[in-house]
């Protein structure tokens, strides 16, 4: 009897391949393609109300995208190699346009886009700071200082095109990940054609919860005002993105359950057992039915804006909690049954490993110590005073 | 169209570093990729050879019989002519190409254990196939105080 | 032709040194060992099981285990033991991959079987489909195998595969499976598992040659391979393959 394993396994399959790490990465990428999806609402979408996010999504997201392939490089057997991956990248395998569409993404998208955005900000920095900090603004510069009227006008125009192609290669930062489980043939808790869809639809739930809590810490610690119609417009999005999250995920439980395919009879049984706590109860009831009803009703009925802003922080936690959630039941979910239909294993997780909770725990502050450094050097509020708090 | 350029000149300067950095690449990817890579398909064709290198345990079942013919021959008149040599005596790659064999002989197998893996009664082995309740089919006797293993029917 | 014991044993001792002496040659200079006359273009491998015939002894499971230093643990062969119901529904077990053998059950209430598995060197095979960078491929003459010294061990190839044939070796930290012993058939010997196998269940075949028993056995017998809705392109035949085999 092999400890963990209920049934039949085949000997090799009894370990698990992708742990926690695995869980983290998509779980990282979503939040950087939900975060420049919300920038991307304003600049590509003119939703003005969210306005006073643009910059602070921006750097959200160039905080988590720089954190992102360390969960990979930590689970990797050789992670010195990882270099082939751009050497011979294997035109037939979707994990090997990860480093070509993480550069673009950070290179071409993201890094030109922050610097167009603060062009203005850095350039005065670089005049007006002194010491290292001011070498800093300097090398930020590229050697430009030109910041003439007409010089910004065609920073807006090529920041705008930059945004319009940022929003399918954000898709493709993100939808290849799902795309890398739905593809597996061998799995059918991964292979679905709605898996890239659905990663993409609640990484933008997470990412758009996400900004929506860092707008309202923010500007709480630096006590401010929180621009309510801005919050608003944000709680908006997020409701509807996450109700179309909501009904793909139940599109493709509803599927499987009428199709009752060769593999529904164990899948099903793993649901009810392994997964009950971290599927039904964690992802389904308290992350996203919890979150939806509560959204829905600052949508349905005239709230005050205190309650507003309380239900808007417990919305974006509990979202965040129950897209993590689903991303380990995916991953894990994935590898606790046996291809055989005929067992299962269990998940043992440690805690100080390479691929530990420590080592996730210190991965998911990291981005948070980091945007902590990139608000400091790249102020999102450069010469805001006072805003006037709207709504109610 | 001056004006226009020289206010758009700032954007050269990204341009260049990602130039400078895609012709960099460039240069180290040559330097860096297996030479054989590619030869027959999207892989190092060095492995082929690299794989083929792995040296051998089981000598395989004719290198056995150059020597020892005359218990081949006693095999190949029973039940056991089709189990090979070192099905029973293991791996003996070390043992035929030393220099001196003798040096590397094999260990006499564990009849208590060896015989009953193949021979002990289980209701999945072929019905047609010589199987017994070991422990109630000798009386305790180790199998080769009546079978001879090279030529075992009785 | 006349020759003696000594000469076959000289010639071998002769081709061994120069296998040896080019081998080491190759760690040091990097230059391909002399040329055998095994020419990838001329074979395609594959394998015949015959479940009728497999004793479940694990002589093959052992075999493989030491002529390919697999780690304990780990399997890149093992035998599954079918106990089958009425109604289809299988109860299997493997024992550590069957290397000690099964526990004898003598239960004649179910259909009972072994069931021999392995690498199944799929020739559209959706483990090499999902390498990111090339670290394991079909050879040019049919055998999956993985290049150690290129890959990353990111697992991909492992999740991909519908049979559970892969792992990652503890000690390189690379995906590791069965290589057809592909060190033994380049030179003309047959695969680890099938020396070992005392009842001739397992057998290696090339399809590219005209003699090999294969085509005849082909004609003649009712095979099936593993999971053939998956459209992997095994080439590893199950004869006398039951319905209820996963």
């Amino acid at each position: 009897m092999i400890p963990g394993v209920e049934g039949f396994m085949y000997p090799n399959e009894v370990a698990l391949q992708w742990s926690l790490l695995i869980v983290l990465y998509p779980y990282i990428t979503g939040l950087v393609a939900g975060a420049f999806i919300l920038a991307s609402l304003e600049r590509v979408f003119k939703v003005d109300a969210v306005r006073p996010t643009y910059r602070l999504a921006l750097l959200t997201a160039l905080a988590f995208l720089l954190v992102a392939p360390l969960p990979l490089q930590l689970h990797l057997g050789h992670p010195e190699r990882s270099m082939e991956m751009y050497l011979t990248p294997h035109s037939s395998s979707a994990m090997a346009m990860f480093g070509f569409v993480y550069l673009w993404y950070l290179m071409a998208v993201l890094l030109l886009e922050i610097w167009l955005e603060y062009r203005a900000d850095i350039v005065r920095l670089a005049q007006t700071t002194n010491g290292w900090t001011g070498l800093v603004y300097k090398a930020l510069t590229l050697g430009s200082m030109n910041v003439s009227p007409a010089a910004r006008r065609i920073d807006d125009k090529v920041g705008f095109a930059v945004t319009v192609i940022g929003i399918p290669s954000a898709f493709l930062l993100h939808g290849y990940v799902g795309f890398i489980f739905g593809s597996v043939k061998a799995n059918p808790w991964w292979s679905t054609p709605l898996m890239p869809v659905v990663f993409l639809f609640s990484a933008m739930a997470s990412g758009i919860a996400g900004v929506l809590l860092l707008y309202m810490a923010s500007m709480k610690l630096k006590k401010m005002p929180i621009d309510m119609p801005c919050v608003d417009a944000i709680a908006k999005y997020l409701f509807y993105t996450f109700v179309i999250d909501f009904s793909l995920e139940m599109l493709d439980l509803v599927h499987r359950t009428y199709e009752a395919g060769e593999s529904f009879r164990s899948l099903d049984f793993m649901v009810h057992t392994r997964l009950w706590a971290s599927q039904v109860i964690l992802q389904i009831c308290i992350g996203t039915l919890v979150p939806l009803a509560l959204l829905a009703l600052t949508q349905l009925f005239p709230i005050r804006a205190a309650a507003r802003r309380a239900i808007y922080v417990a919305s974006g936690l509990l979202v965040m909690i129950g897209i993590f959630a689903m991303r380990w039941n995916v991953v894990i979910g994935g590898q606790l049954f046996s291809k055989s239909f005929l067992g299962y294993t269990s998940f043992k997780l440690e805690f100080a490993a390479r691929e530990g909770l420590l080592t996730a725990i210190g991965l998911m502050i990291l981005p948070f110590v980091i945007f902590v450094v990139l608000v400091k050097l790249l102020p999102p509020w450069p010469e805001r005073k006072t805003t006037e708090a709207l709504g109610d | 169209m001056r004006q226009f350029l020289r206010d758009s000149g700032h954007l050269v300067r990204p341009a260049v570093v990602l130039v400078v950095g895609i012709a960099a690449f460039l240069l180290i990817r040559t330097a860096l990729i297996p030479k054989a890579f590619g030869k027959y398909g999207h892989y190092d064709a060095a492995a082929l050879d690299r794989i083929r290198q792995h040296p051998v345990a089981f000598a395989g079942q004719d290198t056995c019989v150059m020597c020892h013919d005359d218990q081949a021959k006693a095999r190949a008149a029973g039940k056991h002519a089709h189990v090979s040599c070192e099905a029973c005596h293991g791996p003996q790659a070390a043992h035929a190409n030393a220099d001196d064999p003798s040096a590397h002989k094999p260990a006499l197998p564990d009849v208590a254990n060896l015989c009953r893996r193949c021979h002990e009664k289980d209701a999945a082995k072929p019905n047609d196939f010589p199987q017994v309740v070991t422990a109630e089919h000798s009386g305790g006797a180790l199998c080769t105080a009546c079978h001879q293993p090279h030529n075992p029917h009785l | 032709m006349d020759l003696s014991r000594r000469d076959l044993f000289a010639a071998g001792g002769k081709l061994l040194i120069l296998a040896s002496v080019g081998a080491t040659l190759e760690q040091i200079t990097g230059a391909a060992p002399p040329s055998e006359s095994y020419n990838v273009a001329e074979h395609w491998w594959g394998m015949i099981v015959d479940i009728d015939k497999c004793i479940g002894c694990g002589n093959c499971v052992r075999a493989c285990s030491k002529e390919n230093q697999v780690p304990q643990g780990y399997f890149r062969t093992w035998v599954e033991r079918y106990q089958v119901g009425e109604d289809q529904q299988p109860h299997v077990d493997s024992p550590n991959g069957d290397i000690d053998g099964f526990p004898a059950d003598t239960r004649t209430d179910v259909k009972s079987f072994f069931v021999p598995k392995l690498c199944n060197h799929c020739a559209d095979s959706p483990c090499v489909q999902v390498c990111p960078v090339g670290a394991t491929f079909v050879s040019p003459d049919g055998v999956v195998l993985v290049d150690k010294n290129y890959c990353l061990g990111c697992r991909y190839c492992i999740q991909a595969c519908p049979y559970g044939c892969r792992y990652l070796h503890p000690e390189t930290n690379t995906a590791d499976k069965c290589t057809l012993c592909y060190h033994r058939i380049t030179q003309g010997l047959t695969t680890a598992c099938c020396e070992a196998c005392p009842t001739g269940a397992r057998q290696l075949v090339d399809f590219k040659n005209p003699q090999d028993p294969v085509h005849e056995y082909l004609r003649h017998n009712k095979v099936q391979v593993l999971k053939p809705y998956m459209a992997t392109g095994a080439k590893v035949y199950y004869k006398d393959l039951d319905g209820s085999v996963r």
